[in-house]
C-alpha cells in the first residue's frame, strides 16, 4: 500500500492494516515537490526512530518518504515524521554567531564567538576549576556529537557537570533498567508487538507520543488473535480507549496500582517460580510489600475500582505473552523509579522476559535519547560503565589514553537540576547549552530564566534558532539540522539508523559536531602522551572510535559500520561477531548485567535514592541474577488543598514536540495546534463558572499560567496543559505549562516531577478564544465523546 | 540490668536525631532533595521514637543529657548556603551514627534477654536509621568537592 501525501493530520494513524506475526509494508510519502534525488534518514521526531528517505530537490529538501524496507515503520510516517522536516526551510533560521554586547546579541565571526568561548572556558579553569563549567545537552543530536562532547567534558576539561534533557524524559527508564537488570539497555523489540497476546501501557499515551508505533498496535487490535490491552492513565486518552481494561488512577499513585496487580498475580499463583528462583533475587520482600495492596486498599488509595484492577490482573497474569511499556505518566510522577520497577517486577515473576512475544520498554521519550545515555552525555560514563567501578574507569582511561584521575569519578555527574542550583549558588559560572531549550522545558520558569539571566553565569546556546534559551545566552552557536549533517542514532528498541547528509546547513551555521571539535582543537586538550585528545575529525571516524568504546559493553556496536548501515534497514544492538545482524532481544538466555564486575550501577534505594557501596553490592553480587526491587507506596509532596483544590498534569500533543522549536515551525503541525489551553471537566469548569473559550487563569506556588479553557475528556479536580507552548512566537501572557510544575525531582533518577502540581483555575475573560475550540483535532474530538460515554458508565 | 540505660538513650538520640532533620529540612528548603528527604527521615524518626516509648513502659527509663549535648555542639547556630548545607550533612550523619550504633547495641543485649519484640525493632530500626546513614552520606559525597574546591 502506497499514501500520497495523506492527510496525516486529521488521520494521524493512516489506513489499518490489520495483521498478525508480520507487519505489512504501508509506504507513505509527502512531498511539495517532485524531488531529484532520495537520501537515506530516520525520523528525528520522536523515539520511534522511523526509517526515512529525504527527498532532495535543487539543493533543498522537498519532503520525506518512509522506508518500505525499515524494521521500525515498514514505510509508514506520523504527522510529524511527514511535516517536520519544514523547519529546516524555515526563514528565521540561525544562519551566523551571535555574542551579547550591551545586553543585546550581536552578529559575529565563528572566530570571534569560539575565541571568547575559549578565552572565558580557561580563565574560570584557572580560576576555580573544571567544576565551574557545566553541559547541558540534549536527545536530538547525533551519537557521534555526544560521545565527543562526553570526551571533551570528561576527558578534556574534567568536569563532573555533564547532563542531558533526556534527564526531563528518560532518565527514569534508564534507571529502572539499571535497577533491575544491571545495565540500561531495553530488553524487548518492537517485533514482540506482531506476536504478543496481551499489552499493558503504563502512563504511556502511546496513541500520540509515538503515532507509528500506535498503528503497529491498532493493526494488531483489529488482526487475528487480537491481543488484550489493559491502560493506566488518569486521563480518558485515545490509547485508553481502544483498552479492554483501563484503570483510571488518581496522580501519583501508580506504585499502589501495580502493587495490587502484583499482589493478585502472586496470590492467584500465575508466576514462575522455577524462573523467580534461578533469575532473580529478591522476591520474598516483593511478596512481602506488596501482600497488603488488596484491590480494596488499592480502591481506596488510587481510586481504580476493584473489579477493574482484578479484570487487569487475570489480564496480565493469565496472558501466555506479554509486552508492557511504560513513559511520562510513570517517569515524571510521585515515586517514579519506584512504579517503573514494578512493571520490570511483573515480566521477571512471570518469567515473560527475553522470548518472542515478550519483554517490556520503559520507553524512552526523545529520539536519540539512547544515545545520550550510552554515550555518556547525560549523567553516565560512556558504554554503560559505571563511575563508580575504578575498573571501569580505568578501561575507559585507556581508551582515551588518559590517566584514570583526569575522568570525574568521584561522584555521580551532576544532574540538571543540580547544575541549576550551582548556577543559581554562584558555583557553575558557565554553562553550555545544545540544541535543548530549558527556558520552556525545567520545572518553574521564572526561576530557570533568573539563573540564565545571572551576569556571573556566562551561557552559550548551540541552536538551530532562537529559542527562549538561546534569546538569554551570552553566546549563541547556529547549527545544521537533520538532514544538513551525518550521524547515527538509536531509538527505543535498540535499532541504529544512519541519517546522510541531504543538503547544506543555512548561511554559516555549523554542525554540532564540528563546533565540539572546533572548541577541543582551541582548547588545545591533549591525552596523556601529549597527542590531541580528540583523534577523530569526521563523523565516521567518530562511529568507528565509538565502536571500540562500546566493544564488549552491553551496547556493543563494534558490529556496525556507515556502509552497512547504509544498506537497508536500521539494526539493533548488540551488533557483533554473535549477533552480526544484531540481537532482537536481550536477556534471552535469564543472564541480567547485574555482576559487581559488569553492571552499570550498584543499587539505590527506592525511597531515598541512597547510594549502595561498591563493597556492600560486591558482598550481596546478584552475578547475573535480575534484582527484584520493592517499594511501598508514598504519597505525592504536594497534595490539593483549600487554596490550590486542582491537580495539574503536563504532557504531550500529538502534533509538537519539545518546545515546538521545530513542530511549530511546520504550517500544517502548527495550524493543527496552534494554541496553549487548559483542559477541564466539566464539572469543574462549571463550579468555576467557566465556559469553552474562556480565558481562564491557572495559579500554583510556582507561578501562572493564563490559557483558553476546554472543557471535557479529563477526571473531575484535575486540569491539563501541554508543555510545549513557550513565547518565542509571541504570547501575550505566560502560557508555558511549565511556570506552574513545581522544582522537585525522584530521588533515584533526578527526573523533575512534571505530572503534579497543586493548582487554583479562575476565569478572566469570557469567549474571547472561541477559535481554540473550533481547531481540526480528531484526538479531542474523538476524547470528549468517549469520555461521555464512560462517565456514564463509571457515574462520575 | 542497665537495658533501661541504653533504651534512654536511643530514646533521646532519635528526638535529637528527628529535631535535626527538621531544622535542616526547613533551613535548606531551597534545596528540594534535602528538603524532602529530610522530612521523610524525620517522621521515621517520629514513628521510632513513639515505638520505643513501649520498651520503656517494660523496661523503665533514666534520663541522659549526652543527646542533647551531642545536639546543641553539632548545630550550636543556623548555617545557610552551600557550606553550611555539607555542614548540617556533617551533622546528621554523626548523629544518626549514634542512633545506628545504639540500636547495635541494644540488639546485643535483645539477644542475649531472648527479647523478640526488642530484636524485631532493633533490627527494623537499625536498618531504617542505616538508611539515612546512606542517603546522607550519597548527598555529603555530590556536595563536597563543589563546596570546598569550586565555590569562592
Amino acid at each position: 500500500m502506497k499514501e500520497n501525501c495523506p492527510d496525516r493530520i486529521s488521520q494521524i494513524w493512516g489506513q489499518r492494516t490489520p495483521y498478525y506475526g508480520e507487519w505489512p509494508e504501508r509506504v507513505d510519502e509527502y512531498v511539495t515537490a517532485q524531488p531529484d534525488h532520495w537520501v537515506q534518514s530516520a525520523c528525528l521526531l520522536c523515539s520511534n526512530g522511523c526509517g526515512l528517505d529525504i527527498g532532495v530537490k535543487d539543493g533543498k529538501i522537498v519532503g520525506v518518504r518512509g522506508r518500505s524496507t525499515d524494521r521500525i515503520n515498514h514505510g509508514r510516517l506520523g504527522p510529524k515524521g511527514l511535516h517536520g522536516w519544514m523547519a529546516n526551510n524555515s526563514a528565521d533560521r540561525l544562519t551566523t554567531p551571535l555574542i551579547r554586547y550591551n545586553g543585546k546579541l550581536e552578529p559575529a565571526t565563528w572566530e570571534t564567538a569560539m575565541s571568547l568561548i575559549v578565552e572565558k572556558s580557561r580563565e574560570l579553569v584557572r580560576k576555580h576549576t573544571s567544576g565551574s563549567i557545566g553541559f547541558y545537552t540534549s536527545g536530538q543530536l547525533f551519537l557521534e556529537e555526544y560521545y565527543t562532547l562526553a570526551l571533551i567534558g570528561k576527558a578534556g576539561l574534567g568536569t563532573i557537570h555533564m547532563d542531558g534533557n533526556t534527564r526531563l524524559c528518560t532518565s527514569t527508564s534508564s534507571w529502572a533498567l539499571k535497577l533491575s537488570f544491571g545495565t540500561d539497555g531495553q530488553p524487548a523489540s518492537y517485533t514482540d508487538i506482531d506476536t504478543t497476546d496481551a499489552l499493558f501501557l503504563v502512563g504511556h499515551n502511546m496513541a500520540e507520543t509515538q503515532t507509528v508505533l500506535w498503528s503497529r498496535v491498532l493493526d494488531r487490535l483489529q488482526g487475528t488473535n487480537r491481543p488484550r490491552l489493559v491502560v493506566v492513565d488518569p486521563r480518558v486518552t485515545v490509547t485508553a480507549l481502544q483498552a479492554d481494561v483501563h484503570l483510571m488512577n488518581k496522580v501519583g499513585t501508580n506504585v499502589p496500582v501495580l502493587n495490587g496487580i502484583l499482589n493478585l498475580i502472586i496470590r492467584s499463583g500465575q508466576i514462575d517460580s522455577d524462573y523467580i528462583n534461578t533469575h532473580t533475587v529478591g522476591f520474598a520482600e516483593l511478596e512481602k510489600i506488596v501482600s497488603r495492596w488488596t484491590p480494596d486498599l488499592v480502591e481506596r488509595v488510587s481510586g481504580v475500582p476493584a473489579a477493574k484492577l482484578t479484570a487487569a490482573a487475570e489480564i496480565l497474569g493469565g496472558s501466555p505473552t506479554l509486552v508492557s511499556t511504560a513513559l511520562q505518566g510513570v517517569f515524571q510522577s510521585m515515586q517514579a523509579t519506584a512504579a517503573a520497577v514494578q512493571i520490570n517486577n511483573l515480566h521477571l515473576i512471570r518469567g515473560l522476559i527475553g522470548k518472542p512475544g515478550c519483554g517490556l520498554f520503559q520507553m524512552n521519550g526523545q529520539p536519540t535519547a539512547q544515545n545520550t545515555r550510552e554515550c555518556g552525555a547525560n549523567g553516565d560514563l560512556p558504554a554503560f560503565r559505571n563511575w563508580h567501578n575504578e575498573e571501569h574507569v580505568k578501561e575507559l582511561a585507556q581508551i582515551w589514553n588518559v590517566l584514570p584521575s583526569k575522568i570525574p569519578h568521584w561522584a555521580p555527574p551532576t544532574h540538571v537540576m543540580q547544575m541549576f542550583r550551582y548556577a543559581e549558588q554562584g558555583s557553575i559560572k558557565m554553562l553550555w547549552i545544545s540544541a535543548t531549550n530549558p527556558a520552556v522545558s525545567l520545572p518553574e520558569l521564572s526561576r530557570i530564566r533568573k539563573v540564565l539571566q545571572k551576569d556571573d553565569l556566562f551561557v552559550v546556546v548551540q541552536d538551530a534558532f532562537m529559542t527562549e534559551t538561546a534569546a538569554l545566552a551570552d553566546v549563541v552557536l547556529p547549527t545544521a539540522l537533520w538532514g544538513e549533517k551525518t550521524g547515527c542514532y538509536t531509538n527505543a528498541d535498540r535499532t541504529v539508523h544512519i541519517s546522510h547528509k541531504a543538503v547544506d546547513p543555512p548561511g554559516m551555521a555549523r554542525s554540532d559536531f564540528d563546533i565540539f571539535l572546533d572548541y577541543a582543537y582551541r582548547m588545545d586538550f591533549r591525552d596523556k602522551d601529549g597527542q590531541p585528545l580528540i583523534k577523530w575529525q569526521t563523523p565516521e571516524q567518530a562511529f568507528e572510535a565509538w565502536k571500540l568504546c562500546s566493544k564488549g559493553r552491553p551496547c556493543d556496536y563494534s558490529g556496525l559500520s556507515y556502509e552497512k548501515l547504509s544498506r537497508g534497514s536500521g539494526i539493533q544492538w548488540p551488533c557483533n561477531e554473535q549477533y552480526p545482524d544484531g540481537c532482537e532481544r536481550l536477556y534471552s538466555d535469564g543472564q541480567f548485567n547485574t555482576s559487581y564486575l559488569y553492571c552499570e550501577s550498584f543499587t539505590h534505594d527506592l525511597s531515598t535514592g541512597g547510594a549502595m557501596e561498591p563493597e556492600d553490592y560486591k558482598e550481596k553480587d546478584p552475578g547475573g541474577k535480575a534484582i527484584i526491587l520493592a517499594a511501598d507506596y508514598e504519597p505525592p509532596h504536594e497534595q490539593p488543598d483549600k487554596k490550590y483544590p486542582l491537580w495539574l498534569t503536563t504532557g504531550r500533543l500529538v502534533y509538537h514536540f519539545h518546545t515546538r522549536t521545530k513542530t511549530a515551525r511546520s504550517p500544517q503541525l502548527n495550524a493543527a495546534a496552534p494554541e496553549v489551553f487548559v483542559q477541564i471537566s466539566e464539572q469543574d469548569a462549571s463550579e468555576n463558572g467557566i465556559t469553552e473559550g474562556d480565558l481562564v487563569k491557572v495559579e500554583s506556588r510556582s507561578g501562572r499560567v493564563e490559557a483558553p479553557a476546554r472543557i471535557g475528556g479529563i477526571a473531575p479536580g484535575l486540569i491539563f496543559i501541554p508543555f510545549h507552548y513557550g513565547y518565542w512566537d509571541g504570547a501575550e501572557n505566560f502560557r508555558a505549562a511549565n511556570e506552574l510544575t513545581k522544582t522537585s525531582w525522584d530521588p533515584v533518577s533526578k527526573q523533575p516531577h512534571f505530572k503534579y502540581a497543586a493548582v487554583h483555575i479562575y476565569k478572566v475573560e469570557p469567549g474571547i478564544a472561541k477559535a481554540i475550540s473550533d481547531t481540526k483535532d480528531e484526538v479531542m474530538d474523538v476524547m470528549k465523546s468517549a469520555f461521555e460515554t464512560i462517565k456514564q458508565k463509571l457515574k462520575i | 540490668m542497665n537495658v533501661a540505660q541504653y533504651i534512654s538513650l536511643v530514646y533521646r538520640s532519635e528526638q535529637k536525631l528527628a529535631d535535626a532533620f527538621e531544622r535542616v529540612a526547613r533551613q535548606h528548603s531551597l534545596e528540594p532533595d534535602v528538603l524532602q528527604l529530610c522530612k521523610k527521615f524525620e517522621s521515621w524518626c517520629i514513628d521510632h521514637v513513639e515505638n520505643i516509648k513501649k520498651l520503656t513502659d517494660r523496661y523503665g527509663e533514666e534520663k541522659d543529657d549526652e543527646p542533647e549535648d551531642i545536639y546543641d555542639a553539632l548545630f550550636d547556630k543556623p548555617r545557610m548556603g552551600a557550606m553550611g548545607l555539607l555542614r548540617d550533612l556533617h551533622g546528621l550523619w554523626l548523629l544518626a551514627n549514634e542512633v545506628k550504633l545504639c540500636w547495635t547495641i541494644l540488639y546485643q543485649a535483645a539477644q542475649a534477654l531472648r527479647d523478640d519484640e526488642l530484636e524485631m525493632s532493633c533490627l527494623q530500626f537499625g536498618e531504617q536509621t542505616n538508611r539515612q546513614v546512606t542517603w546522607l552520606l550519597t548527598k555529603i559525597k555530590q556536595s563536597a568537592a563543589q563546596v570546598l574546591v569550586v565555590a569562592e
